[in-house]
């Protein structure tokens, strides 16, 4: 097994961002090779609440981020996307008319893990010349198929199925509940962690009017009432189940340069997995964690930079409990230290250390399987959030934690 | 266990169907019918794997068998499920999910539901002891119950 360093930023003592980025090596990397230029989204919907299809929202929500980046559909040349997305690349591309498509690609595994993967696909792929303009897309309309929060009921499994479903464990929620509770055992960590995760969601889907939770905010005491669904995640711990559609534009820094809006550059995309974290019955060695043990080194080590330099963090929330150890994990706090540094004051805008979920995110404002967080990532480097941090420069995106594949994404102004 | 509450949980869940599985998942439901608690290994380096895979992780090698371990554990990590996600579960609820950790087995680890108090925290560590549960349908689950 490779061992990587883990983190480790002294070498940047005394210099800025900047300076440090400079400096790092970036043979092998995607450092500010490319950029984010065009955001677009669909209206939000409550589960079932859409009243178009899936496949329509898909469509809406590249179209507007076609038009945000200033280019005509038809310039599109690559779609990306991720989640076994019902919408095929080359559905997309004939009912869209796009000229040419150039590109055509996938981040495997079924989860939210590889929305900021997708994007680091993306920007491969200009950076690699494959493709000009690749649009990485998702729509997710869970009143129109299944929904993610239910387990499957067959009469019998086989397989791997046969060492969890017979003994009522299936659902996404029971499997990083008991990440969770094995890494809240480790460190002494108290569900209040969990709780200031829900809470900073809420509070800044209170500034948005595009969140379904708008105009709704949380209340500890609301959150500490609500029903387990297993502990030790209240309602209030887990994602929504939603109707929408997000898509972004990438492109090449140069072209990035021409375009209308202010580019998010792509500092670093890190995807992956840790050694045997897909090992079948919960037996991956390093457990109680969200699986960004040799992702977060990587990314930082891309970008040069470290975790003090990162002004707002969008981090998928799955579930909060996921969320807390997918900040330890990136070092913005020590394991010890989570219960001190996972509370409201500071993750919350306009004052917090670390700003976390700035639109609501997946529990708050609608969950587009991630993709909402990656608008929400450029649209801070833009400077045009509702709930945006000052000065913001670099901005974060951590997919999946907790499940077997991952990614990281980290742009900058 | 009383005849009226044989089952940790209700009629109605998903059966596991090793027939339809992959052989390399037999022996873990052969030996659990014999009341036995078994873990791959592998014939070659020793390395202890579990859930099963047709190749060792370690040496690569193909040569795959069962070994009887002591059905005994630990408590690696739990939780307490309160919504029921199968129809089944519907009267069920709460009900305590274990990850059991088998130190003598190279620390492979499985999941069961734990006997007893369902409204009671288990303690992670806690030595448990596996319970064979018998089924009508022709399998064996493996659950746990904290030893005294």
């Amino acid at each position: 097994m490779l061992q990587r360093p883990g983190l480790s930023f002294e070498h940047m003592a005394g210099y800025t961002w900047r300076e440090a980025s400079a400096m790092a090596a970036d043979v092998l990397t995607v450092k500010d090779k490319a950029a984010i230029v065009g955001l677009g989204e669909t209206k939000y919907y409550k589960r079932g609440g859409a009243p178009v299809s899936e496949f329509r929202l898909a469509c809406e929500a590249i179209m507007k981020a076609a038009q945000d980046a200033g280019i005509p559909v038809s310039q599109i040349d690559g779609l990306a996307s991720y989640a076994d997305d019902r919408n095929e690349p080359i559905r997309m591309a004939s009912a869209l008319g796009l000229s040419e498509l150039h590109l055509s690609n996938i981040f495997w595994s079924g989860g939210g893990g590889g929305v900021a993967g997708a994007v680091g696909n993306a920007a491969a792929a200009v950076a690699a010349g494959y493709a000009r303009y690749v649009c990485v897309y998702r729509a997710l309309a869970q009143g129109q198929f299944y929904r993610f929060g239910a387990a499957p009921a067959p009469k019998s499994v086989t397989g791997n199925a046969m060492y969890t479903l017979p003994f009522g464990m299936g659902t996404a929620a029971q499997m990083i509940a008991l990440r969770t509770r094995r890494f809240m055992h480790e460190h002494n960590v108290r569900q209040d962690a969990l709780a200031a995760v829900a809470m900073a969601s809420y509070h800044h889907a209170q500034f948005n009017p595009r969140a379904v939770m708008y105009g709704r905010p949380l209340t500890r005491e609301q959150y500490d009432n609500s029903r387990w669904i297993v502990e030790p995640f209240h309602l209030y711990d887990c994602c929504m189940e939603n109707d929408g559609a997000a898509a972004v534009i990438v492109t090449s820094a140069e072209r990035a340069r021409d375009m209308p809006h202010k580019p998010a550059y792509i500092m670093a995309s890190a995807q992956g997995s840790g050694f045997r974290q897909g090992a079948s019955v919960h037996n991956a060695p390093d457990y109680g964690t969200a699986n960004f043990g040799t992702l977060a080194p990587r990314l930082y080590e891309m970008a040069g930079i470290k975790p003090a330099d990162v002004d707002v963090v969008q981090s998928y929330e799955n579930f909060t409990g996921a969320v807390v150890m997918s900040l330890v994990e990136h070092g913005f706090c020590a394991p010890e230290e989570t219960n001190d540094f996972c509370c409201f004051e500071n993750l919350t805008w306009p004052g917090g250390k670390l700003p976390i979920n700035t639109s609501g995110g997946n529990l708050a404002e609608c969950y587009v399987h991630g993709m909402e967080l990656v608008v929400e990532a450029a649209r801070q480097v833009r400077g045009t959030s509702t709930c945006q941090v000052r000065d913001c420069e670099i901005s974060m995106v951590i997919a999946g934690p907790a499940v077997p594949l991952v990614s990281d994404l980290l742009l900058h102004a | 266990m009383a005849s009226e509450n044989r089952y940790c949980l209700p009629a109605g869940m998903p059966m596991p169907d090793p027939a339809r599985s992959a052989s390399f998942h037999h022996g873990f439901w052969e030996a659990a019918r014999r009341h036995e608690l078994a873990v791959q290994r592998c014939r070659s380096c020793a390395t202890f794997q579990f859930g099963p895979e047709e190749i060792c992780y370690k040496c690569h090698g193909f040569d795959l068998g069962w070994e009887q371990v002591a059905p005994r554990g630990k408590i690696y990590s739990w939780e307490r499920i309160w919504h029921p996600s199968f129809p089944a579960l519907k009267e069920a609820c709460p009900y305590l999910v274990v990850l059991v950790e088998l130190p003598h087995a190279g620390g492979v680890r499985m999941i069961g539901n734990l006997i007893g108090d369902q409204r009671r925290d288990p303690p992670i560590d806690g030595a448990v002891e596996a319970v064979f549960e018998d089924h009508d349908e022709g399998f064996t689950l493996v659950q746990w119950r904290l030893e005294k």
